[in-house]
């Protein structure tokens, strides 16, 4: 218990006194986790959506595949990233392994299929009707697809949250295609794997405490927007 | 007749194989109510989703003031923005009562004010002024029901285009919404094509009757025609005939017909040749009882059945009262007030005579 206690003593200390190198990491992990966040949003939500409401051929394939990668094991994803990757593998030319992209593109394909899972489920759960209704009321394909948005916004933003839930958490494919390099791609999780490594029991608490303090954030800003005017 | 406003023509809608629709031609006419009747899955919902531009037919063309609308064609939008439909569920979007009334207005980008302006004046029309903030969520069905009827009219559409829209509330409530949207179609002489499988909720609104069976439109008409004149077994069935005899004209006398139904004489008005095969049709409104030991009252039915009451279900404020006539000619139907029911003192068994008139007899040819 006392090394917990000193652990979070020394979060508190190296949060108050702005330690460069931990606000740094932190930073990093919230750029990094956040842009791939956005990005499976700009992905997701719009093929979420076409799995739910239209019908086309191999459409129960989609699908298939969609709820498998929800359940992706990030090290699988940075094993065949790395090979990608690698200076010999087929996108070696780009030169990304070891860059903060080569995590994004990582976590952008961890959290890809949550949000396409989620967001299908959330269009699917509302009542079919809604669209004859909407379009009856004069919506055009745009304003109906907006509409639905909105009609499906808690489990939606339910989605955003898993998806970054998932990704900021991550750490076998950050380590695999990040490297953990100080100063470059060190995020929380891999600086937390590094330093209880190196048996640097307060320091990795302090990291951990932190990463858990930004999740909760994140979490519960994304709530109140959420629950937004929702007393009942 | 004028042009109509609106017209299917040669429309089919098949599915997986089977055909839903396939009416040769409808037509709703500016300022009328069509009342669209029939059993369930008799295609009602998808001829007015057809008529509204909310699915395509499989073929056929609709016609709105005379021109064909054309499926994917920009037009479409434009077109089906002049109509506005409620639904059996009230489908209201999760936000206040306010913001679904002015969804419609603001989907069409009118300016803000216009917007609210318009919305305040039919949440008032329709009563529920005071549930503007409420969030349609927390409202009941009929006040969620009044809120997809305002959202509609808010539109003031060419076109209301009604599915059903009190089948899923409770009698008392249903009433009084039917009351309501009477009132308002009066006053707007609102074109309106109204679906519903409720005989009385037609009478009431309709000012033509379509009758809907298996995808086809057997029969349309006034109210008076088709209700008191349907053309086949299975539209008098539907628009509330329950005595339905088979029999033979054998005679005619000075446009007075006799059937013979079973060896009893029926006497009826109709154009039907000496010598063919009928169906007799009577309505249950129609057909008085007495007892049979009692005199009979100076009237001027001509026919009298013999019988015998083999049961009855008392419906609110009338008895429907079965009876097997003596000559077994089959079930006869009537409705008798649950005063002269006490009052005849009617039990199963009990021997009556069933009177009606000449003219309550309608013959259905075979």
């Amino acid at each position: 218990m006392e090394i917990i206690w000193r652990g979070i003593l020394e979060a508190v200390r190296l949060i108050v006194t702005g330690d460069p190198d931990v606000l740094q990491i932190t930073w990093l992990s919230l750029q990094i986790s956040g842009g791939a966040t956005l990005l499976s949003l700009l992905g997701g939500i719009p093929a979420g959506m076409a799995l739910a409401l239209a019908r086309f051929r191999g459409r129960g394939l989609c699908v298939a595949l969609v709820n498998t990668g929800m359940g992706l094991p990030p090290v699988v994803v940075g094993l065949f990233l790395s090979i990608f990757l690698w200076r010999g593998g087929p996108l070696g030319f780009l030169e990304l392994l070891y860059t903060p992209t080569a995590i994004v593109i990582a976590q952008f394909i961890i959290a890809a299929p949550i949000v396409t899972g989620l967001t299908m489920a959330a269009m699917q759960q509302l009542n079919p009707k809604l669209r004859l209704q909407l379009l009856a009321l004069g919506a055009s394909r745009w304003q109906l697809l907006w509409l639905l948005m909105r009609e499906a916004r808690l489990p939606l933003l339910a989605a955003v949250m898993a998806g970054f839930g998932g990704v900021i958490s991550e750490v076998g494919a950050s380590m695999m295609v990040g490297g953990n390099i100080r100063g470059q791609t060190r995020v929380l999780t891999t600086a937390t794997v590094l330093e209880t490594g190196k048996g640097n029991f307060d320091l990795a608490i302090a990291l951990g405490v932190i990463l858990l303090v930004l999740a909760f954030a994140v979490n519960y800003l994304l709530t109140r927007i959420q629950q937004r005017g929702r007393a009942t | 007749m004028t042009e109509p406003i609106l017209e299917g023509l040669d429309l089919s809608v098949v599915h997986g194989g089977k055909t839903i629709l396939n009416v040769p031609r409808i037509t709703v006419q500016a300022g009328e109510v069509l009342a669209v009747i029939g059993p369930n899955g008799a295609g009602k919902s998808t001829l007015l989703r057809v008529l509204g531009l909310l699915e395509p037919p499989t073929s056929g063309v609709v016609r709105f003031r005379g021109n064909p609308v054309t499926w994917g064609s920009r037009d479409l939008l434009v077109i089906r923005r002049r109509f506005a439909s409620v639904f059996q569920e009230a489908l209201l979007c999760d936000t206040t009562v306010q913001g679904n009334v002015t969804l419609g207005l603001r989907l069409r980008r009118r300016p803000a004010e216009a917007v609210r302006r318009h919305a305040n004046a039919w949440l008032a029309r329709l009563g529920i002024a005071h549930l503007a903030r409420r969030e349609a969520r927390s409202l009941s069905g009929g006040e969620a029901q009044r809120v997809s009827l305002a959202r509609a009219f808010a539109l003031q559409p060419d076109v209301l285009l009604l599915d059903e829209p009190f089948g899923a509330l409770d009698p008392p409530t249903r009433d009084e919404l039917l009351t309501v949207l009477q009132s308002l179609l009066r006053q707007e002489g609102m074109t309106t094509v109204f679906v519903t499988h409720d005989r009385d909720e037609a009478l009431r609104l309709g000012d033509r009757i379509a009758v809907m069976m298996d995808g086809r439109v057997h029969q349309a008409g006034n109210p008076s025609e088709v209700f008191g004149r349907p053309i086949s077994e299975e539209v008098a069935r539907f628009v509330g005939v329950e005595t339905i005899l088979p029999g033979r004209v054998t005679g005619e006398r000075s446009g007075l017909l006799s059937v013979d139904v079973n060896g009893a004489k029926i006497e009826a008005l109709g154009q039907v040749a000496v010598g063919e095969s009928v169906l007799v049709c009577l309505r249950p409104e129609d057909l008085v009882i007495r007892r049979r030991d009692e005199q009979a009252a100076a009237d001027s039915a001509r026919n009298h059945l013999e019988g015998r009451v083999e049961q009855a279900t008392p419906l609110g404020a009338q008895y429907r009262v079965r009876i097997a006539s003596d000559p077994a000619l089959g079930g006869v139907v009537a409705l008798v007030t649950k005063q002269s029911f006490h009052e005849l003192g009617l039990f199963p068994g009990s021997p009556v005579v069933v009177t009606f008139k000449a003219s309550a007899v309608h013959l259905i040819r075979r």
